[in-house]
Order: C-alpha cells, then structure tokens, then sequence
C-alpha cells in the first residue's frame, strides 16, 4: 500500500515496497548513497544516505528505510548533513593520496564528496593495502576501497558466483577472493559484475580504461551466445574500451566474461581486410593452413575481381551440374537479416534447398521433436521465468559455462526456493545449487527420463486431466514405459530407483515445474528420442502452458533461434513452413517471384558427405568453420579439397578459408546493425559501434553483390528493409516494426500483430498442431553408435568452455578469453590419469577410429571415471578428428557426445595456428 | 591522462598485462580448473570430524569449531574441503572463519600451528593488574614454537586480573610461574568448580514452579503479569522490560523461537559466568518458564566461547535434565561463540547462530518480529532469565522491594579494578559507586584513592570520583553522558589514567568492531590513531563521535566514542 509521508517538509506519496532513499529519487530530492546500487539488495552499510526521522534516536538509513504513514523525514537537517558528510570524509580519508580516486574518473565517492562539500580529508589515513594486478581482465585495488560490499552482492547476490567475500573484520575487514587469494588465482569467472558494480574503481577493467572518455557510447547486445544480453560498447578511436552490461530483459545488466572482456577480436591484426584469391596453381590440401602462411597460397584482390569470381564459379556449377550441385552454410552469429538474404539467395539464386547452419550441430533433434510433438520447435517459457518455477530441471546443459548469465537466473532461483534437479554424466558448478544432481551414466537419457515417467505413471502423479484435455497417444506412451521401472533401469543409468523416485515425485507434484536441456540432450543419435521424453515428461506432469513451467532447450549461438526462424534450414522456409507443402511452396513462389525446388535440401552433415561424394561441387560458406565444428572434421577437410569452387565469407582466415578459391572479408558484430533472436524468442538489436576495419564490408551487402551476380535484381537499402521483407515471410514476426525494435531494443514473439504485447509463455491453451492436441511419442531406450570396447575404452565427450567461443575463431583472438584458457585441456578424472601414470598438466594422447590429437590432462574430479571431456575449440588439438560423424535419423545431428577412444601418455602439444 | 601506461602497446581496452607470460600460471590451467581444488585426504579428516552431523549452513561455526579443536588452526585445505561438504563456497566458508578471533585461519606456508595457545587477557582490569608485563614476560620466555602468546579481549575474570588462558584452563592472578605450570603438567582443560546439580537443584524445590506453569497451576497471564510489575528488566544492558518483551513476542505468529544471550563480552562484565558456575538449573528454569509463557518452539543458548569450563557445566546439566525432563521439554540447542565481542548483540549473536559472521542487522525489522531463521525471536540475556523463578516464587514485590535512592530491585554488580574485593555483588539498583565500593568491595585498595570509574563496561564511559555519589541504575546516568549497561563496574585509582583507560577501551572497540558500517569500521579505527597522539584533537574527536553516535547500525558504534567524550569532559586536567 502506497503511504503519504513528509521528506524535507513536501508531502510525498511512497509506492509500495519503496525506501525513502526510492521515492525521494523519484520526486527529485538529492540523497547522497554509495553502497546502494538500483537493481541490488540494498545494504545500508556505508552511512552516507542518513536521514533523520522526527521521534527517533538516531538517524535511519534511506536507502533501506521504507517510510511508514505520516512519517516525517529530513535529508538535509544540519545533522543529517553533518553524518552524510563525516561518513564522506572518512571514506576519502581512506583513498590514496587522501583524494580523488586514481582508478576511474567517475568514482562516485568523489561525486558525493564534491556534492557535499567536503574538501581535502582531515583524518589520519589508513594502511594502504597492495594492488593484486594477478588478473588478465581486471585490476583490484584495494586502496580505494570502501568496503561498501557492492562487489560482494554482485558476485554472491546477483551472479551468484560466489568468490567475493568480506573477511575479517574491523579496520581488517576486507574484501577478498576465496581464502583471499590472488584474483586470478581464484575460482573468478570473470564475469566483470564486480567491477560494474565497484563505485570507486577498487575494480576495474585492467588498463586503466576508467580514465579515459570515450567518444560514444553505443548501445547493441552481445555477439556471442543465445542468452541474449543487452550491452553498450564504449567507443574511442573506432576501438572498443570498455563493455557495459544493460538493463535488458533476459540480462538484468549481467554479462559474462565473453561478453564483458571478450570483444577486442575485432581488432585482432589477422583481421581480414581485403578480399583473397587462391594463387593460380596453388592445390587444396587437407593440411590446415596457418593464418601466417595466408599470402603464400592467396593473393589479394579487388571487390569487382572477388565477387566476380566467387559468383563466376556458382554459376559455372549450377549450369554444368544443375543447382544440386550447389550449397550454402548460412551463420547463426549473423543478423535475421542475413539469414534471411542467405536462404533467400540458395534457394532463389542457386536454386536449390541445399542451405543449412549449424542449427544441425546444436539443436536439431530438439527441434525435431519439438515439432512432431507440440508443433513449435522454440522454447515455451523464458529462461527468468525460472523464477516462478517451484521445481527445474537441467539436464544434459551446463549452463554456468554455456549460457552463464541464464545460470545466474537459476542460482538466483535455486537461492529463492526453487528446487534444480540437475542431471548431466559430469558434474558442473550448477550442481552446488542443486537438491538433486544426478550424475547418470552418458548414453542412458532415454532409460533414465522413461523410469522417471514410469514412477508418475506408477505413483498416480499423471495430470490426468491435461492428459485428458490437451495431449493424444498417452496408452502408446504409457505400455512404453511400463519396462521402465526404476529398479529396473538404475543400474543401468547409474542413479539410484529411489533418487529416480524422488525427482520424478518432485517434479510431478511441484505447482510449477520447468526443463532446460542442452546439448547433452540433442547431440546423440537418439537426441530426437531424448527431447521426446521431456515432452512427455512435461505433457504427462502437465507442466506447460503456465508460467514457471515449459520447455527451454537453451539455445547455443546468439541467432540460432533467429536464423531457423527466417528458413535458414533445408527443409523450412521461414517461420517453419515446410518446403515440400505444395501450398506453401507456392505462397513463397509467389512472394519471391520464383520457381523454388519442391525437394528439402541436405544438411550439414549431409552436405560434406554429399562433397565428399563428388555430388556438391560448389560452395558459399558465410561465418561458419566447418574445417573445425564438423564431426569426424578430417572427413569434412577431405571433403572440402574435393569441392571445385568455395567461396568463404568471414572476418578472419578460419581453418574453413583454408580450402577457399575466393574470401571475402567481412564485417564483425560490433561493426554492422542487425536484429538477433535469442533464446526467449527476444528479437533484438544489435547497432553498429564501429566501421569494418580496411576493405572489409558489410555481410549484407556482400551477399546481395553474389546475389546480384547469380541473377537476381536485389536492392535492399540496409537492413530495415531486409526485415520488413522478414515480418511478411513471417506470421509469427509480423507484428514486430523496426522503429519499435530501435525504441525497446527487444521484443518477444509471437507478435503477429503490431499493438501485440508478444507472448512470453506460450501453448497456454493448445499447441500449433492439428487438432491442437500435444503428442505422446514413445522412445526406446538404444545406444550410442560407438560403444568402448577393449581397444577404445574410454567415453569421449566434447563441448565448450566458459571462455571460448564455439571454433575459437573469435575468441581465441581475444586477449583476456586466450590469457584465461590458452591451452587444449582434456577433463579427466584424477584417478584415470594415475592408472594412466602422467601427471595433472601432462600431455595425453588420445586416438579414435577417426583420429589422434594430444593436449593437456586437465584433473577434473567431476569427471566419471572412464569419461573424457574435451572442449572443440583448439585447432592445435581439433577434438572434432575424434567424433564420429554418425546422425540421428530425425534431426541430422551428429554424436558429439559420445564416442570410443583410448588414452595413452602424450610427448607434444602442436602450436596454435593463430 | 599520463598516468596512463599502456604496457606493450597494446590497443586502449584490450588486456596488455596477460600477454606478458605467466608460465606458471599457465602450467596451473593445464593442471586443473580454476581456484583451489579438493584435497581428497583433508576431505576424509573433514568428514571424519563432521560425522553423521547435518551439514546445514548454520552448524558452519559449530563444524568450523571441530577443526580448530583437533587441529588447533584451520588450514586451507580443510576450509575448501569444508566448503565442498558443505556445499557453501570457499568465500563463504573463510569469510566466517576469519571473522572469529578463535579460528587460526593458516594460509598456505604459514608455520604450523602451536600446540598451545596461551592467550593473555588485555582488558582493561587486567592491564591495569599487570597483564602487558606478564605478556612481555611470557612474549620473552622462549617458549619454542609450540606455545604461542597472544593478547585476548576481556575473558570475562576480571575480579582475578591479571588472567592467562593456557588454552581453555584460565589461570586467575596470573603469573609467568603459573602459567609455566599449567604448560608443564599439560593442564590445558577447564577446572569445573562445585555447582548445583540437577538432582541437587531438585531437592531445593527446583522446577516445581515449572512444572506449576505447566500444569496450569499458573496461568501464563498472571505469570507475564507478575514479570511486568516486578519492573525487571533485560540485564544484558539494554534493559528493555523483560513481562513487555513475552507479551510482544507472544503477539508474533508461531512458531517462535528464543534465543538466549551468554556472550557477555563488555569489559569488566563476568556476573553471567558467576551465576552459570554456581547454580546452572535456576537459568534453565526461568528459561523454560519464558519459553512456556511465550509459546517458544526452540531454543538456542549461546554462549561465548571463552567460558569453555561453563560450557562443560551446561552440557552435562542439560544432558541430565533432558534424561529425565520435569515437563515436555523444546528442543534446546547449545551453540558456540568463538570469540567475538560484538556477537553479544542481540542480532549479531542471531547471525552468528545462522553460522554467519556476527554482523548486527539493520533494524526495522526488530528481532522479536523477524529474527532466528527468520522467525519472531524472544532473545534475553543469561542473567534476566536466572531471576525469573525467584520473582515467581517470592512474588513482584519482593523484588521491587529492594532498590536504593529511589530505584527499585536487585543488579547484580560486576566490580573490578583498583578495590579490595572484586567480584559480582548483588547490591539494591540505586547503590552509588562510593557505598559500592565501600559495603561489598571491601574498600579502595592500599595505596589507592578512587579516581574514577566505568559505571557499565566500555560503553558506559568514564565518570570521575566527583560523580561517585549518583545512583547507579538505569536511566540515571543519560544525562552525564553515561549508563549502566550489564554493570561493570571498574574502578579507577589515582594511580590510573582517565586517558590511557580511554585508549584501551577503543582499542578494544576498533578491534571488535564487526567492519560492517563506516561511522564504526573507520570511525573506531581513526579515534585510536587520534587517540595515540600525545595531544588529543578535540574537534575532529568530536566530529567523529557525532557520526559514530547518530549513524552507526548498531551499538557497538554508538557507544564507543563514550570514553574519549566522558575522558575529555570529566577529566581535564589530564589534558593539559
């Protein structure tokens, strides 16, 4: 209830749940404060926003002070003042040099000091600690510390990280890392929230960068994952200084370490400047070439003779071979406007369906599923919808390391009340949150979802009247997992029947339950088959279609939702419409003027195997590396030699541009305006900060010149006219303006029309499917293609780090992201590597039926015994020689996640070829 | 902008520094992850030591406690192992243990730890007793590195100052000779003096007005009423009406919990201990009674950590009372202090009883509505709970009955310092210092002229003998700049100085001082700087008492600058 209370002498009204300090900065009243931060639990430790209460003893904190009925409240009494200015003085006592901080030229101390008047400090300074300058990315300097805990809430309150303490105590309290440990000695994760949070500059960005001003502040989000985070760019001399997260609605002003210190890629100097074309006589060879060597097998050349070349070779092809003997990897990193240019011009242009993105490598089977069962393949519930969840699963998604700022919404969860369920064969820093982890055995998703659905079933706890009103098929799913009893199937996932009995009661009771999942889940040859039991789970609990419940497969690149929304796929046309619909075929036919191939395309992997064969000659590749994410990636290199003509579109010499007849240098993130689809369905802009370092152009411009130049009379002046063509093409968009994307900066779809809100939780009253019925698909419990034998006993599992980027093509080039994980590391569990005789640190060799690399045995005791983990980031040690390229017969996608290989002691790490 | 220094050249904003090789921090990434990893052999001590023991956060001091004892530190290993049972972040983990003076957080390569750790009392009774010449002694007695000599805050023996600890054996009128003794005959444990036992206490009619309560023989109306009109109130120090306190927590809704306050730390103040030595049962009683009257659904007694050998008392009497309980008891939870003054008030103890560090909350929400866990909290001091079944038995009365000057019942006194008889005298409230000193301490020492006092600890400031005549009560000393507070009367001799008692007195407050707010992290810490100069700087002294005063959280803050301010008004001659 709003109360009417007395600030000053004006009579104020204060909202509900406002301070004093809240409602004061709305009506305009000046309360100097300093360990209050908006957005934080506020504190009141530092006693600068003191006021006097009329019939109080002493004075009262505004910040945390919520006025009561009639209260009357002085800020500016002659002893408010007198506190709020002795708690200044006492502050800059303490700074260096008894003053101005030396740190960062906003320090909020000096504000409020200079507001105040207090000139230079009159009190004995304190015994000035050290600077810890052990981290790459950030600076701590405790001499300007003033100990007002912002860093500690930041860490601990909101990214939930939990290195920052607050140890010892009196004049020694102080803030510190773990045991008050060197910065980058620490578990710090980098995340940068600390030195956002900092009002002195005792933590900053490293380099001094808080003194310098820069030229313009731009605001976009960030380029890497799915999470979708809103940042600004601080801009000095077309160079970025310094990053800033921004009050976006799936960020709440978080970022991570890639976000917040990983963006100087774009001024790595293996930029790529000018357009390249293989040196005449030069061959392809399957050996990758480093970025030093580029010159020797390349030569530079203009725009005209690039673009001219790269489309001279296309046509060549498809008047020789016909359009099937063409294909194009479109970018998940682009914009929804390439994306859409991209599978405009394959299908257009090339004439055929043969375009793909790495959708295929990430959440194909997902989708897959997703479509067959509920008729949608984008996720039902926003990842802060977690907050209203009672339950959440996380399963097969590490999220801490690959969607870290989603995690924090669930560490923010989990300290709330909602119980996580986190189920993943390695144990990750989420599981410290969580009241169950189960650390089942890889392989058996499908066994261990199916017992849980059998103790549902079993124990009554099916939502009989979901199942009733809005699913089909329940009796198939039913007699199905009857052979799933968890006594059963315990042993063979490794889980105790009554933890399986726990978490399926706990889910299936709970008010409201959620699941995430990520790669874990899809990356198998049965990941359709793993995504149909969550679906099940989550029909049979009737845990969807209301806030804190759904599904949420986690999305990998920061436009994979975006880029198959548009049809960057070969099967969809945009907004999932399926190629091989006559009807719909022919409403596309008529919207881009067109005769289109009525035959879904190959996909990725398909597409490589297809090269290989000798049946796709030709390539356009835009932003992907498939030289290094394919699976059994020798086979993808083999592949690639054999194509006659490929164009690569990037914005450095990728080890993909190694087998390139021409290369277009393009322009990184920072450095084009586009819209961006995350993971919550956010449709979002990202704005240019920068202009694309020497001859490099905009991708969308590049594109439209090979367009031009495969015949088609394109003329899009940028992209707001690419997404209006977007919004016509596509229903569910079609509500979503431009104008209103520069005015919110974010919008959620399904916004079909243009005063739409967007739906943030959807299928709360049916699914998109015929007869609107969710379906029960049954799956079987089956194995991985490869199992470990004698010869090759361990299980080899791949992914991603927190610091590196997918192929590590842009991050390797970022300098804190390479200093903070420079080396190929192969998680193992210590007790393998002592059989194995070689110390933590030493050099392992690992071989698959495909193929031998060696790296760095990283001890991991949350590794399974028998389980290796490797990140596929390093081309020095390609994790992808290893995997095996056989797919799921729904989703085309590979099983990154499983394979056989043996161990064996190293001698060499090869070098980075950077 | 020349500050600036852009090593390597390295374009504005990209991280020069790492590019510099760190070989060795480099190996370290190859080794393993981030941050300290779990030493598997200190897992196994750990989990060894924890038991079947839940691993709930707030047992975090008790478990912390369990390694200190049979290691005498904490080491590092064991803290991340800790961490990792308990499934709390290594911060969270040091934060705690480094906030309590009896855990010896060891960083990597430290010494070991000592064996023994004698720790020498520098209150101000004992400074003033001889301590800082028996710790020089001790300090140069080539001990070797298995006796370690450390100063300690007030340990709560004053009357028998100076006071050694040989680790949890205190030594009373402390001695090099005596201390060699205790070191030598590895008399490290607690010496337990003759108290009540439960059967004891039982034959003396103990929990029979208990068991009344319970059986409806009394009801809680009458009890609370009776608790009100005898006008007892909180003797911790805040002395908020005790009958007031049941009836505002009564009023909360359930369950509510109770909390009980044996962390006496204000210097010169040790009555809590006397009582708990001697006649255990009657506090457990009044407890009990509280407990019924206000509808309590757990209790939890903590207790400071240096009184070990009461602890020891408290754990064997309540083992037997639970044996064989005169009614059907609540859970009761014994918890440890570990050294820490300001855990004495009352929202600091409730964090430390959470397992946190012992930082007062902000208030509103009091804690009678939002305390423990949460919950509305009945929280007492010790002492006011021991009175309980006296004023049951003998009636509101007999208690008001007593009183002097025109104040009414019974304080008991904490009296130290430069008088013949030191000790906890039960004298009526109202007494004055000088008919103190005069009926129950047996007179001002040989050799000494009363010179000035500490009505009530550290906190209560300094008066001068010229005070000595105005009743010592509650609310009779606000308008000298001073109060009561828990009692502690220590009494100042012309041999001692108002100034250097001043000193020591915030010496103690900067060190105890939880560092949570500015006005009393900072504040403390420059009055002390100030305070060693040769000459005091009035007006910055009194600047800083003024924020410290109106702007600090807690009371620690607002009443340390009351010896500086009462040093400086009553005794201007020694500022000259």
């Amino acid at each position: 209830m709003a109360v009417t209370f007395v600030l000053d002498g004006k009579a104020m009204a204060a909202r509900e749940g406002e301070t004093i300090l809240q409602a004061a900065d709305r009506e305009g009243v000046e309360i100097p404060r300093l360990c209050y931060k908006e957005g934080y639990r506020p504190d009141g430790n530092c006693r600068v926003c003191m006021v006097e209460i009329e019939g109080e003893r002493v004075l009262a904190p505004s910040c945390c002070r919520r006025p009561t009925e009639g209260m009357k409240v002085s800020s500016a009494t002659d002893r408010a003042r007198a506190s709020q200015r002795m708690v200044a003085e006492l502050l800059l006592s303490d700074m260096p040099k008894g003053g101005k901080s030396p740190y960062r030229s906003e320090s909020e101390l000096d504000h409020w000091a200079a507001r105040l008047g207090v000139g230079v400090p009159r009190y004995p300074p304190r015994h000035q600690p050290h600077p810890d300058l052990s981290h790459p990315a950030m600076s701590v300097n405790l001499d300007a510390c003033i100990q007002c805990g912002r860093c500690v809430r930041a860490c601990r309150e909101e990214q939930v990280n939990d290195v920052i303490g607050y140890a010892w105590r009196g004049d020694h309290a102080k803030i510190v890392f773990d045991l008050d440990d060197p910065m980058g000695a620490s578990t710090c994760v980098a995340c940068g929230e600390c030195v956002q949070a900092c009002p002195t500059g005792a933590l900053m960005p490293a380099n001094h960068v808080g003194l310098i001003e820069p030229d313009k502040k731009v605001d976009s989000a960030c380029p890497y994952c799915g999470v979708g985070c809103l940042l600004t760019y601080n801009v000095k001399d077309n160079a970025i200084l310094y990053v800033e997260g921004r009050n976006g609605p799936s960020n709440h002003s978080r970022l991570c370490v890639k976000g917040r210190f990983g963006f100087d890629y774009v001024h790595h100097p293996n930029r790529l400047t000018k357009p390249m074309m293989r040196k005449a006589g030069v061959a392809k060879s399957e050996e990758l070439v480093d970025p030093d060597d580029m010159w020797s097998l390349f030569r530079e050349a203009t725009w005209e003779e690039a673009l001219d070349a790269a489309a001279a070779g296309l046509r060549k092809i498809r008047e020789a071979h016909g359009p099937q003997g063409l294909a194009g990897f479109g970018s998940a990193k682009g914009s929804n406007e390439e994306a859409y240019l991209f599978q405009k011009l394959v299908r257009t242009g090339f004439g055929t369906n043969n375009v793909d993105h790495c959708t295929r490598l990430c959440h194909a089977s997902s989708v897959a599923a997703l479509l067959e069962d509920i008729g949608s393949g984008a996720v039902s519930n926003q990842v802060s919808d977690v907050a209203h969840a009672d339950v959440a699963i996380v399963i097969g998604a590490n999220p801490t390391v690959n969607h870290p700022v989603a995690a924090t919404f669930m560490k923010n969860a989990a300290k709330a009340g909602t119980k996580l369920i986190v189920i993943d064969p390695r144990r990750s820093d989420l599981s410290r949150h969580a009241t169950y982890f189960l650390q089942f055995r890889s392989d058996t998703d499908v066994a261990l979802l199916n017992s849980m659905m059998n103790v549902i079933i079993v124990e009554g706890l099916a939502n009989e009247a979901f199942i009733r009103d809005r699913t089909e098929n329940y009796e198939a799913l039913k007699a199905n997992v009857a052979e799933y009893a968890p006594e059963k199937i315990a042993p063979v996932c490794g889980i105790p029947a009554e933890t399986i009995r726990a978490v399926a009661r706990l889910y299936a009771t709970a008010k409201a339950a959620m699941i995430f999942w990520g790669m874990g889940i899809s990356q198998h040859i049965h990941g359709t088959d793993n995504a149909r039991c969550l679906i099940s789970l989550a029909l049979l609990a009737g845990q969807i279609g209301r806030p804190g419940t759904g599904l949420h497969p986690l999305r990998g690149q920061n436009n994979v939702q975006g880029a198959s929304d548009v049809g960057l796929v070969p099967m969809l046309y945009p907004d999932y419409q399926r190629v091989d619909n006559d009807d719909v075929r022919r409403k596309f036919e008529a919207f881009w003027n067109m005769p289109l191939d009525p035959k879904p395309g190959l996909t990725v992997t398909e597409i490589m195997g297809a090269a290989y064969d000798g049946v796709i000659r030709g390539m356009y590749i835009m932003g992907e590396n498939p030289a290094m994410s394919d699976p059994n990636v020798a086979h993808a290199r083999a592949a690639m030699v054999k194509m006659e003509h490929l164009v690569v579109q990037d914005i450095f010499f990728t080890e993909t541009a190694g087998y390139a007849d021409v290369i277009l240098p393009a322009s990184a993130f920072p450095e084009k305006t586009g819209t961006y689809t995350n993971t919550d369905r956010r449709v979002q802009l990202g704005r240019r900060a920068l202009d694309p370092p020497g001859n490099a152009r905009q991708d969308l411009w590049i594109i439209q010149e090979i367009a031009r130049r495969m015949g088609l009379d394109w003329n899009y002046a940028g992209p707001a006219e690419v997404f209006e063509e977007i919004r016509k093409a596509t229903p569910s968009m079609g509500g979503i303006t431009w104008k209103r994307l520069e005015r919110e900066g974010s919008c959620t779809y399904p916004l079909e029309r243009e005063d739409d809100p967007g739906e943030p939780i959807v299928f709360i009253e049916d699914f998109p499917r015929p007869g609107g019925r969710g379906l029960f698909r049954p799956a079987k419990y089956s194995h991985a293609d490869e199992l470990p034998d004698s010869d090759f006993p361990f299980v080899f599992i791949t992914g991603r780090q927190l610091e590196h980027w997918h192929t590590g093509s842009m991050t390797r080039r970022a300098s804190v992201l390479d200093a903070l994980e420079p080396d190929p590391v192969i998680s193992i569990h210590p007790d393998d590597l002592a059989v194995l005789g070689v110390e933590p640190g030493g050099v392992i060799a690992l071989e698959s039926r495909r193929g031998s690399l060696t790296a760095y045995a990283r001890a991991d005791r949350g590794m399974q015994r028998g389980t290796l983990f490797m990140p596929f980031v390093y081309n020095e040690a390609a994790a992808n020689l290893l995997t095996n390229d056989a797919i799921d017969p729904y989703g085309k996608i590979p099983e990154f996640k499983f394979c056989a290989v043996k161990l064996s002691r190293g001698k060499k790490v090869a070098e980075a070829l950077l | 902008m020349d500050a600036i220094d852009l090593i390597g050249g390295a374009p504005l904003g990209m991280a020069a520094r790492p590019l510099v090789e760190d070989a060795e921090g480099r190996k370290k990434k190859r080794r393993e992850g981030k941050g300290r990893h779990v030493d598997p052999l200190a897992l196994e001590e750990v989990r060894a030591l924890l038991g079947d023991e839940p691993r709930r956060r707030d047992l975090l001091v008790e478990h912390l406690h369990k390694i200190q004892d049979r290691y005498h530190c904490i080491s590092a290993p064991h803290l991340v192992a800790l961490a990792e049972e308990m499934r709390l972040s290594v911060a969270e983990v040091f934060e705690v243990a480094s906030f309590y003076h009896h855990f010896d957080v060891l960083k990597d390569g430290a010494a070991q730890a000592a064996a023994i750790t004698v720790r020498v009392c520098d209150g101000l009774p004992c400074e003033m007793a001889g301590a800082r010449n028996l710790l020089a002694l001790l300090r140069n007695g080539g001990y070797g590195a298995d006796v370690r000599i450390v100063t300690a805050p007030c340990v709560g023996r004053c009357e028998s100052a100076p006071v050694a600890l040989v680790q949890r054996n205190a030594i009373g009128h402390a001695t090099v000779a005596g201390v060699d003794e205790a070191i030598e005959k590895k008399a490290l444990a607690p010496s337990l003096p003759p108290y009540t036992t439960y059967q004891a206490y039982l034959r003396q009619g103990g929990y029979q007005t208990l068991k009344d309560c319970v059986a409806g023989k009394r009801t809680v109306a009458d009890v609370v009423a009776t608790m009100e009109h005898s006008g007892l109130r909180g003797l911790g120090g805040a002395g908020f009406p005790a009958g007031r306190k049941w009836k505002i927590v009564s009023a909360e809704a359930a369950p509510r919990l109770m909390a009980v306050n044996i962390d006496e730390g204000e210097p010169g103040t040790f009555k809590d201990r006397y009582y708990l030595e001697r006649d255990p049962h009657r506090f457990f009683e009044g407890m009990l009674i509280a407990a019924w009257a206000v509808g309590i659904a757990e209790i939890y007694v903590y207790l400071r950590d240096e009184y070990a050998h009461v602890r020891e008392i408290l754990a064997g009497e309540l083992a037997a009372l639970q044996a064989n309980p005169p009614i059907e008891l609540p859970p009761i939870h014994v918890r440890r202090g570990a050294g820490a003054y300001i855990c004495g008030e009352e929202s600091a103890m409730i964090e430390s009883i959470e397992g946190k560090k012992g930082m007062p909350r902000l208030r509103p929400p009091y804690v009678a509505q939002v305390g423990l866990f949460g919950r509305p909290t009945l929280e007492h001091n010790m002492e006011t709970l021991y009175w309980v079944r006296e004023i049951l038995e003998r009636g509101a009365d007999w208690f008001s009955s007593h009183g002097r000057n025109g104040r009414k019942g019974l304080r008991s006194f904490s009296v130290s310092g430069r008088v013949n008889k030191p000790g906890v005298h039960l004298a009526p409230a109202g007494i004055t210092v000088r008919e103190l000193i005069d009926e129950y301490a047996g007179g001002m020492l040989p050799g000494h002229a009363f010179y000035g006092y500490f009505p009530g600890g550290a906190s209560g400031g300094i008066l001068p003998a010229s005070l000595g005549e105005v009743p010592l009560d509650f609310d009779t000393l606000n308008s000298y700049g001073s109060f009561i507070g828990s009692a502690a009367i220590i009494v100042l001799s012309d041999k001692d100085s108002a100034k250097g008692a001043a000193l020591n007195m915030l010496r103690f407050f900067r060190d105890e001082s939880c560092g949570q707010c500015t006005p009393c992290r900072v504040g403390t810490a420059k009055a002390v700087a100030l305070m060693e100069r040769d000459a005091w700087d009035k007006p910055l002294l009194d600047d800083l008492s003024s924020v410290m005063i109106d702007a600090s959280i807690c009371g620690l803050g607002q009443a340390a600058p009351n010896p500086y301010l009462t040093a400086l008004r009553y005794f201007p001659q020694e500022f000259t």
